[in-house]
């Protein structure tokens, strides 16, 4: 049964493998792709139930024992990840049939498509530091030439700063793993843990710890590492954007979420001060520097960057309450900001622009999509009875538990001027009259959107509202989530095997 | 011996820092050229140099007589190796690119549009 594991990374290869066979059908291509993706959503989903039943699954590959060989670990966490990934993989897939050119199409997006869900899957369920540094990479290559593809001048000028602060971020996390193995010997990550627990000069880490929160920062956008997102998130096809925006950043978040609980914030030290600092600057200059914007692809980008600051704040609480805080913030963020994305690339299409100036009058003539926006829009924003409400309610309720008032009223603060950001969006793309210098732009632009971008938004969209109503039963898978990080015992009991 | 490789690990880095910052795009690339190479290095001796013999175990033997070396940071930089040799022929490609279609390789001479 633990074999299952392995289906997560071997479902993507094979898309990848089975779509190269597929030379002159593109129809073969795109059915392979939607259907390996929604394949890797079931595994996720009977992953999830199982590691939520039977506790920890742990495989290794190979049968060579840990701490020798690779090892696969599902804890709660990473099976929670694993599901959106899987969610997020379907649903832009879906989301590219109708969005993607042929060209574009014919340049293998569907196997590139499914390497950086391989490389994501991959990084949550690796229990290795080197193993986990590999998936960045397999990740890393799919999203450099998913950037590219197509060729045109501001994608290249994009890909440029995004490939260069990317390389930077991969060379201080491989000299972090490298310096950790020199102290410790080595690299599998339960061991690590139990190593560093009853090393007496365990603080001599601290610098790959400095490493590594740079190297996870830089991935996870974080103040004050996170420029390159919004000089290169705007460039590539939307459903390109999309995933970016759903995947990349929360597989950074993701990694030091792992990392920090389960080696260095039990160390002592400075992470947990660093952590809320961070968050509290993150979530302020992401949401003062989007709402200066007007295009909306810039907006919904520096958007990314202050959800962010709420995680990385729930990670600095270091209470059960904030990390489940964090976890249930990132699902319902993965969720929500793809949504936002793909509406975004709707209205591109029927406009033929994304700036806000030239757009208005939405809502009178397509009033559906006004509603699927402002779903999405009010989750992040935090209303309720949506998804974003609750999340941010978690955090908001643990950090006056832990008593950290000032950062905590700063979340809310942000939570307001995001509310700002979306109703400009509402008033400019929706309800203003559409402007008239505009109507050479129209000229370009579609009558109507295929049901191939309105499908995926609608799942996106009733998952933000599920997520907000049963609120309680997501928020249980949350809740063990954060209780098996904070108690490393049975990570690491479960991966050595004792 | 360490003494050497780590002043040569830290030239290294000073140099690819240095090049990174420059508007040139062609000695970005270098210049992250220089940080792997640096990186490597660094993994590579982190795993400490020492006198010892081959991590083999010799023949009708089933632990190593003599005190062998770690083969493991060799496995990684040759890992690593390959992942960057890989980024960066896909860098250099999109170098070229680049110039190409903006017609300049100086990252100053780009505007906004």
């Amino acid at each position: 049964m633990e074999n299952l594991l392995m289906l997560p990374l071997v479902l993507p290869v094979l898309a990848a493998i089975v779509s190269l066979f597929a030379k002159n059908s593109l129809n073969f291509r795109k059915a392979s792709g939607v259907f390996f993706t929604l394949a890797q959503l079931v595994v996720a989903v009977v992953i999830l139930v199982k590691v939520y039943r039977d506790g920890i699954l742990v495989l290794h590959v190979g049968s060579w024992p840990a701490p020798f060989g690779i090892t696969l670990v599902a804890d709660m966490f990473s099976a929670i990840m694993l599901f959106f990934a899987g969610l997020i993989g379907f649903t832009v897939s879906v989301y590219a049939l109708g969005l993607m050119d042929e060209r574009r199409l014919k340049f293998h997006f569907y196997l590139l498509f499914n390497i950086l869900l391989l490389g994501v899957n991959g990084a949550f369920i690796t229990g290795d530091v080197f193993n986990l540094y590999v998936w960045f990479e397999v990740m890393l290559i799919a999203s450099f030439v998913l950037i590219t593809l197509g060729g045109e001048r501001k994608q290249l000028e994009g890909a440029v700063k995004y490939v260069t602060i990317n390389m930077v971020s991969s060379m201080l996390f491989l000299a972090a793993a490298g310096l950790l193995y020199g102290k410790m010997g080595t690299l599998n990550m339960a061991d690590l843990a139990m190593k560093l627990q009853n090393d007496p000069s365990s603080n001599l880490v601290a610098s790959s710890a400095m490493l590594f929160f740079i190297a996870f920062g830089i991935k996870a956008a974080v103040f004050p590492f996170f420029f390159w997102l919004p000089a290169s998130y705007h460039t590539p096809p939307v459903a390109v954007t999309a995933l970016f925006a759903g995947l990349l950043t929360k597989v950074g978040v993701y990694a030091m979420i792992r990392f920090f609980t389960l080696f260095f914030i039990p160390l002592g030290g400075i992470w947990k001060e660093l952590f809320l600092i961070t968050g509290g600057l993150t979530m302020l200059i992401g949401v003062f520097t989007a709402a200066s914007q007007y295009d909306i692809r810039r907006i919904l980008s520096f958007h990314i960057i202050s959800q962010i600051g709420y995680m990385i704040m729930g990670l600095g609480f270091f209470t059960p309450l904030g990390i489940a805080g964090a976890i249930y913030y990132m699902g319902h963020n993965i969720v929500a900001k793809t949504n936002t994305f793909m509406v975004g690339g709707m209205v591109s299409k029927l406009k033929g622009t994304f700036e806000l100036k030239s757009i208005g009058g939405l809502y009178k003539t397509k009033p559906y999509l006004a509603l699927l926006f402002i779903i999405p829009a009010f989750a992040l924003a935090g209303v309720p009875p949506l998804s974003g409400f609750f999340g941010k309610f978690i955090l908001v309720k643990a950090g006056f538990d832990s008593h950290h008032f000032f950062v905590t009223g700063i979340s809310l603060f942000v939570g307001l001027i995001t509310l700002f950001s979306m109703i400009k969006i509402w008033n400019e793309g929706f309800w203003k009259k559409q402007p008239e210098e505009a109507d050479e732009v129209v000229n370009y632009a579609e009558k109507k959107v295929g049901f191939a971008l309105v499908f995926p938004s609608v799942v996106l969209a009733l998952f933000s509202i599920g997520m907000g109503v049963a609120v309680g039963f997501f928020f249980d898978f949350c809740m063990t989530a954060a209780q098996q990080l904070l108690e490393p015992s049975a990570y690491i009991n479960a991966v050595l095997g004792k | 011996m360490e003494i050497i490789l780590a002043i040569v690990i830290g030239v290294l880095y000073a140099a690819g820092v240095y090049l990174l910052l420059r508007r040139s795009i062609v000695k970005l690339i270098l210049g992250l050229i220089f940080f792997s190479h640096a990186t490597n290095l660094l993994v590579f001796l982190a795993g400490s140099l020492s006198k010892v013999s081959p991590p083999f175990v010799q023949e009708g033997q089933k632990v190593a007589q003599s005190t062998v070396a770690d083969p493991l940071p060799q496995a990684l930089v040759l890992t690593s190796l390959v992942i960057g040799f890989g980024i960066t022929a896909f860098a250099l490609v999109l170098i070229y690119r680049f110039y190409q279609s903006s017609g300049t390789v100086d990252f100053d001479q780009l505007k906004e549009d």
